[in-house]
């Protein structure tokens, strides 16, 4: 089975995009999901911006420190299976006070498909709470932009850890095609 | 075997602040400040299996310094992902140090899987890393030194030493004052 783009026509996508670019981020860390397939391309075709593909998110919260410590903005593309495995990488962040902002495409919340999906999904907010990260949460298409501005803001000036979860009623059912 | 405190403070010698040096957690991060503490030194006190990458990151956003990763078997076992990530990237500027003891020596000197035969620099080589050593004399550490600062492609190397417990030398734990001094000293 392959996963398709679920809604190929939405703008929000590239409002992400350029408001990453607005902000300056200059390395962007991702373990790839179908909801971010877009937004990395057009992250991949910034010659401006480092991708760095990742083997497991919290590769992507050591890569953001090292961002940071080096005067650059970092950001981490993950899907809500992934903040599990950052929970303790984390600490770091928390400890130093490194900034970061983490789009999270949320899974196992709404029409999920695969049931083992559901159990991190739910625990995803709390997983970030619990580890010190301010948590927005996206459900409709015209929220996109404002939230992920004020995410940006937030993280980059404040030194905080910003999650914005971009639910899966706005990414779309997943298409699953024999 | 080398002594680990002797090969930091050579590896370390007459740096300028071209060099940025980020330490595994432990062990590592004792050696580096006991071989002269330094505001372009970011020494782990958690985040174990994350210096490599770090020094990814660091690497990326400073292409016009040198970064070098120096951390033990251990910390690098835990991340070994990072090595597939770096041999993707390959950044001209890095270099990851791994001293090897095959033990866990901060929490008892428990055997490590480097100690059971498990060979990270052949990993690092199958992950695309071109330069890949193996350093057994302080002659060897000693290249290692210009290599890591005049030299140029992604290294690995893992440098063998003694499985013997130092004094300890404890650099600040406080995170935010290890990242500010940093980036201070870097003009940031």
């Amino acid at each position: 089975m392959t996963a398709s783009d679920s809604n190929p026509t939405a703008a929000w996508p590239e409002e992400i995009f350029d408001i990453l670019k607005r902000a300056e981020v200059r390395q962007v860390g991702y373990v790839p999901d179908a909801g971010h397939s877009r937004l990395i391309k057009a992250c991949q075709g910034n010659p401006d911006m480092h991708t760095v593909s990742l083997t497991t998110e919290e590769e992507g919260i050591a890569l953001a420190a090292g961002a940071w410590l080096g005067g650059q903005r970092p950001a981490l593309l993950m899907q809500s299976s992934g903040v599990g495995n950052c929970v303790n990488m984390l600490s770091l962040a928390k400890s130093c006070r490194f900034p970061l902002l983490t789009l999270v495409t949320m899974r196992g919340e709404w029409a999920e498909f695969n049931p083992w999906q559901i159990a991190m999904g739910q625990a995803t907010p709390q997983a970030l709470e619990m580890m010190g990260a301010l948590v927005y949460r996206v459900d409709s298409p015209d929220q996109v932009a404002d939230t992920v501005e004020a995410a940006a803001d937030m993280a980059y000036n404040g030194d905080n850890v910003v999650a914005v979860l971009l639910s899966q009623r706005l990414i779309g059912r997943k298409q699953w095609v024999k | 075997m080398l002594n680990r405190r002797e090969v930091a403070k050579a590896l370390l010698a007459d740096r300028d602040n071209d060099l940025l040096v980020v330490t595994g957690l432990g062990s590592t991060a004792y050696d580096c400040f006991a071989a002269g503490d330094h505001d372009l030194n970011f020494y782990l006190w958690g985040a174990m299996g994350g210096a490599a990458v770090i020094g990814l990151g660091l690497a990326l956003a400073q292409p016009d310094k040198k970064v070098v990763v120096i951390t033990g078997d251990g910390e690098m076992l835990m991340g070994m992902g990072a090595f597939a990530t770096i041999g993707v990237q390959k950044p001209d500027n890095l270099s990851v140090v791994i001293f090897d003891n095959g033990h866990y020596g901060e929490t008892g000197m428990q055997q490590s899987h480097t100690g059971a035969g498990v060979d990270l620099v052949a990993i690092a080589k199958a992950c695309g890393i071109a330069d890949t050593r193996e350093i057994n004399t302080m002659d060897g550490v000693a290249e290692l030194k210009t290599r890591v600062r005049t030299g140029k492609g992604t290294l690995v190397a893992r440098v063998s030493i003694a499985a013997d417990e130092m004094p300890r030398a404890l650099p600040t734990r406080d995170g935010v004052e290890l990242k500010l001094r940093f980036r201070k000293a870097l003009g940031l």
